[in-house]
């Protein structure tokens, strides 16, 4: 759609990232000289040093990952029709009941919203964002505004789907995290595969606007879950990366086998 | 509550749990009075089914009492006090399929959707008591479940029928039924059932209600075959011939029967090499279902027939006779059992006395005895056809 090629072309000579590759060179070089000094005195203040250098110079390959431009599409078919999906949208209150790593969206005045996400041990990103193209029933396109902490675009579409079947919503963010720690909460924030949050997203949204509920089963009892379940679940309380593996191992073994 | 929990494989417990509670307002909590163990419990006990944790409450055919509705049920729809019976399937009634009737595919009723996505490319519906790749959703083995979409599903019961009379419209009624409806079946056809289970015995049944002349039924067991001779069918031992397919197209004039159902899945038995492999394969996890019984009914299905699949499957399965699928110009129909679409024609059957559904039962035990029930029930023990438990047997209910 050519929403996806403005929210690209909104991105161009957004790179300045020099000072950071300063530093990570500084970093990398001088840990990894540490570290080999420490490595070639052979004593426990040499062990010490190459550990500590080698930590530094691991930092500075870490840094070096550029702040990275996220974009994920995704799309989904309702059985109601365009005005009821559009007017549950466009009240951006109600983002938070289907997008979950939202805690609220609060209206501020014409066309603005503040928007306040929940990262990592509960840090939290806000935003401030706007609604830059509205077509009713069609369209609803907004961003955050200038000086935010955090670059976000989205935009939703909103079409008859062909043979009286609904409506076919179509669903699309871009976002470039800050640099530093800030950056990194957000980029956990989105998780490793935007494109999967977005389609969890669209789901859970269909569901709501389709049965008035999310289903769920969090909460529910159960009997004794063995250690490594409960660490797991602790550990990592976002069940989508969750069983993963484990699905993925069995469709490798049946592609081995056939 | 009581509630029976999958520990591992081959290991399944009673433990004391909370009770469930309502989580959603479309919710309601069942007081169970009858709960059975399903031949699809077996696939989870011997752990050929993927996404199962510990502590997981199992069951799936279940009927009570309604205790508690959430704040979006409406009271005409649903109340406290309606004894109903619980269908395995959970249906959201207004996304795409279930407003075309396609109930076990529901769309919004699996939060793990993503999990079946990875495997099959979409989801079917959630399920109780069954892996968290459908659902995970606690089950009805227990002396209270949680019911969600609850406005939907529960089929109310009339006063003065018996819980052995309805309770199987929770499951296996309607899968024999079903079997038999995908059968295709025309009025004088000859049917082959494989697998003289309680499907297999609902779908020799049900074969007769639509109007099949001849049902062929093929199990190994002895009282099986029994009870489906009782329901009018012709057997054949498997054990006992060297070639089933070689059997059918004696007693067809080498016409074949005009559909054949695979009442058994992905754990079926057999003795021949192909058997043997993919026995070893299974073992080894790399082939999640044992297709056997699929083979044979491809192979033994008469030129433009139908095959129907009510067993279930989990995964992948090798060496399908594609081309006699093919060359034969065959159909073939399957899925997760449309419960709402069967449930109320059913009991209707029921009430007319066109059948006792409570034929199946071999055994009627407390839900403590459970874990034993289990491992008589996959070994074929004791005469087993169908476990019924009643979780409030032993008098007052623990913790």
């Amino acid at each position: 759609m050519n929403g996806t090629e403005s929210i690209r072309s909104n991105l161009a000579g957004n790179g300045n990232i020099r000072p950071v590759a300063v530093q990570r060179w500084g970093a990398l070089v001088g840990g990894a000289a540490l570290a080999i000094f420490g490595v070639t005195r052979r004593s426990p203040l040499g062990v010490a040093l190459a550990a500590g250098g080698g930590a530094i110079a691991i930092a500075g390959v870490r840094a070096n990952r550029k702040q990275q431009e996220s974009f994920a599409t995704s799309s989904v078919l309702l059985s109601c029709t365009p005005n009821e999906a559009f007017s549950f949208w466009h009240d951006f209150e109600n983002l938070p009941r289907f997008m979950n790593h939202l805690e609220s969206v609060k209206v501020t005045g014409n066309r603005r919203s503040r928007w306040i996400a929940i990262g990592p041990v509960g840090y939290k990103v806000q935003w401030d964002a706007e609604i830059v193209n509205e077509r009713e029933n069609e369209l609803i396109a907004w961003r955050s505004l200038p000086g935010s902490e955090i670059d976000v675009e989205g935009s939703v579409e909103f079409r008859p789907a062909p043979g009286n079947r609904g409506t076919l919503v179509t669903a699309s963010v871009r976002y470039l995290p800050p640099a530093g720690k800030l950056g990194n909460i957000v980029a956990k924030l989105f998780g490793k595969d935007p494109n999967f949050l977005m389609r969890q997203d669209l789901r859970r949204f269909k569901a709501l606007v389709e049965t008035g509920e999310i289903p769920t089963t969090i909460g529910q009892t159960h009997g004794p879950r063995d250690l490594s379940t409960g660490v797991m679940r602790i550990v990592d309380p976002d069940q989508s990366i969750r069983g993963e593996s484990r699905i993925s191992e069995l469709v490798t073994a049946q592609r081995r086998a056939s | 509550m009581k509630a029976v929990c999958w520990m591992g494989v081959e290991k399944i417990s009673v433990e004391n749990v909370p009770d469930p509670q309502i989580l959603n307002p479309r919710d309601a909590i069942v007081r169970i009075t009858s709960t059975c163990i399903c031949g699809s419990d077996l696939h989870l006990y011997d752990g050929f089914m993927p996404t199962m944790e510990q502590g997981d409450i199992l069951g799936h055919e279940f009927m009570g009492e309604v205790v508690e509705v959430g704040s979006g049920i409406n009271p005409d729809k649903l109340k406290v006090g309606d004894r109903v019976v619980v269908p395995f399937t959970i249906a959201c009634g207004s996304c795409f399929f279930c407003q075309r009737q396609l109930w076990s595919c529901c769309d919004n009723s699996n939060p793990n959707a993503w999990m079946a996505e990875q495997l099959m490319g979409y989801s079917p519906s959630g399920l109780f008591g069954y892996t968290h790749m459908l659902g995970g959703y606690a089950g009805g083995q227990a002396q209270f479940a949680r019911v969600p979409f609850a406005d939907v599903g529960p089929l109310k019961i009339p006063d003065g029928m018996r819980d052995d009379q309805v309770v199987f419209l929770s499951d296996i009624f309607p899968t024999g039924y079903f079997g038999a409806e995908n059968a295709d079946i025309k009025p004088g056809d000859t049917v082959a059932i494989w697998g003289c289970g309680p499907v297999g015995q609902f779908a020799i049944r049900s074969a007769f209600m639509l109007g099949a002349e001849r049902v062929i039924a093929i199990d190994r067991f002895p009282y099986r075959l029994q009870l489906a001779k009782d329901g009018g069918a012709e057997t054949i031992n498997y054990e006992e011939v060297d070639d089933v397919v070689q059997v059918l197209k004696d007693m067809t004039g080498n016409i074949g029967p005009d559909s054949c159902i695979d009442a058994v899945g992905m754990e079926a038995e057999g003795h021949s090499i192909p058997f043997m492999v993919d026995r070893a394969k299974q073992v080894l996890k790399l082939q999640v279902d044992r297709p056997n019984v699929l083979r044979q009914c491809i192979q033994a299905c008469r030129k433009g027939g139908t095959v129907s699949v009510p067993g279930v499957y989990g995964g992948f399965i090798d060496k399908v006779p594609m081309g006699a699928f093919m060359n034969k110009a065959l159909t073939m129909k399957t899925g997760q059992t449309h419960m709402m679409r069967f449930m109320q024609p059913l009991l209707e059957r029921i009430q007319h006395g066109d059948i006792d559904p409570s034929f199946v039962i071999s055994h009627r035990v407390s839900i403590d005895q459970a874990p034993k029930m289990y491992e008589i029930f996959r070994d074929k023990q004791d005469h087993c056809t169908k476990v019924v438990l009643d979780p409030w047997a032993n008098g007052a209910r623990a913790a």
